[in-house]
């Protein structure tokens, strides 16, 4: 490669000043980046509005694109499916011929259930769902995991909201636009979610790692026993993830902190629901004081 | 030597290059914002700083030195990495490269291939740390995606020259 031609710009006083001049407005917005890297690190919804402006703008070209994807997809699936329908259908017969004495004790189990919790007085919060919509784009170049939601503040949906697939949490809101959301997933080296074992009730704190993969951490008790296929689901403390959603399954035995998969997988699944914050922020209130 | 140097008052006609350069930098930061796939580990390549460095390597005088500041915070509203990350690290790629560029007078394309490296693998090991906590477990992923990213490096050569072929007489 030849040597830059634009390195002397000759004996134009205009053309030196106006390469010197290019060279101060870089370091200048270098120093502006260093500036809004600092901001953005220890307050990181400060930009939010700018990119849910940009996102506004890309969100529809990536939903469109998404839908070509999954139309192409679904065919080889769909393709598949049909030689296979025969046997599977054989085997789906038995599996249900199988199931249906555990189902009758389940359903009686429940029944029993709900009658003793009127019994007791329980007060069950319904988890209310807000919008079923599509993980179109993430960010798939960076090392944090965040995804972009197609819905936001006009179909209701609120930073800090869960967000759920059929098998499981998927993440949880943290900014909102119009009609974008970002989520950040589960698996963001920065997500830590309260969960329980499902065995025993045992609360423990599902952290991401960042590689796709989770890391179980016992909340209370030392040398906890984590065992290969102990499941997770969320336990509801702190008010943001309704509780009993599945979260993770271990993957090796392990002992106070162990390697985890999660339930969901955020790229197989069609459509996640938003749901409402389990337990709202409570509101300063004029109470009136006790004891005139 | 251009014809414009030795003829001052024939005004030289604006090279392609002077538009395309940002359009297509801009092209390769959307490509994050708009792939249809919902990742678990970073797999895709920052594309925009691959064409970033395939127009500064190929065609120095394509990008006003200036303009990779405003290049880098439009990378920035994309990728997912904190605002200002790719503003700051953007421009100081470019700088050393200026830099480089006053040592070594005449650059090969392995020694183009060999700057373009290190400069995605301090883009990307310094947005890491930007980003994600140290304890994060993305140094593998990170690896393979440097690797991918310095062997793609010459496809984004190739896409600058394809879009602004060197003319004969030059």
């Amino acid at each position: 490669m030849a040597p830059p031609r634009n390195r002397r710009p000759g004996f134009s006083r205009r053309a030196q000043y106006g390469l010197f001049l290019g060279y101060v407005v870089l370091v200048a917005g270098a120093a502006i980046g260093a500036g809004m890297l600092l901001l953005s690190t220890f307050n990181p919804p400060a930009f939010a509005v700018v990119r849910g402006a940009v996102s506004e703008v890309t969100t529809p070209i990536a939903s469109g694109l998404s839908w070509v994807r999954h139309g192409v997809s679904d065919i080889g699936s769909g393709v598949s499916n049909y030689f296979g329908v025969v046997s599977e259908n054989a085997r789906l017969r038995k599996q249900l011929a199988d199931s249906q004495t555990l189902i009758e004790r389940a359903s009686t189990l429940s029944i029993e259930n709900r009658r003793l919790r009127v019994l007791l007085g329980v007060r069950d919060r319904e988890a209310e769902s807000v919008v079923v919509a599509r993980l179109v784009a993430s960010s798939a170049s960076s090392t944090r995991r965040y995804a972009t939601l197609n819905a936001g503040s006009r179909q209701g949906v609120q930073a800090g909201q869960p967000v759920r697939g059929p098998a499981g949490l998927v993440g949880q809101i943290v900014e909102t636009s119009l009609n974008t959301a970002r989520v950040l997933l589960l698996i963001d080296p920065e997500s830590v979610v309260p969960v329980r074992r499902v065995r025993d009730g045992m609360p423990a704190i599902v952290a991401g790692r960042g590689d796709g993969m989770l890391d179980v951490r016992s909340a209370s008790l030392a040398s906890v026993v984590f065992r290969d296929g102990d499941i997770f689901v969320t336990s509801g403390t702190g008010g943001i993830f309704p509780p009993n959603i599945p979260v993770a399954r271990v993957a090796h035995d392990a002992r106070d902190t162990a390697l985890a998969r999660p339930t969901a997988n955020p790229d197989a699944i069609d459509f996640v629901l938003v749901q409402k914050s389990f337990l709202p922020e409570a509101k300063p209130t004029n109470a009136p004081a006790i004891g005139k | 030597m251009s014809q414009g140097e030795s003829l001052p008052f024939i005004q030289e006609p604006i090279p392609r290059s002077r538009w395309l350069a940002p359009l297509t930098i801009c092209a390769g930061s959307l490509v994050t914002a708009l792939f249809p796939a919902v990742a678990t580990f970073p797999f895709l390549p920052p594309s925009g700083l691959l064409m970033l460095l395939g127009w500064r390597l190929q065609r120095p005088d394509a990008i006003p030195v200036w303009a990779t500041a405003l290049l880098g915070l439009f990378d920035d509203l994309f990728s997912g990495q904190p605002l200002g990350s790719a503003m700051l690290l953007w421009s100081t790629c470019v700088l050393a490269i200026d830099v480089l560029d006053t040592r070594l007078v005449w650059r090969d394309y392995w020694q183009d291939w060999l700057l373009a490296g290190g400069a995605i693998g301090f883009c990307l090991v310094a947005g890491r740390f930007l980003a994600a906590p140290f304890a994060a477990h993305v140094d593998t992923a990170l690896l393979l995606q440097i690797v991918a990213s310095c062997a793609l490096y010459p496809l984004a050569t190739r896409i600058c020259v394809w879009l602004d072929p060197v003319p004969e007489e030059r």
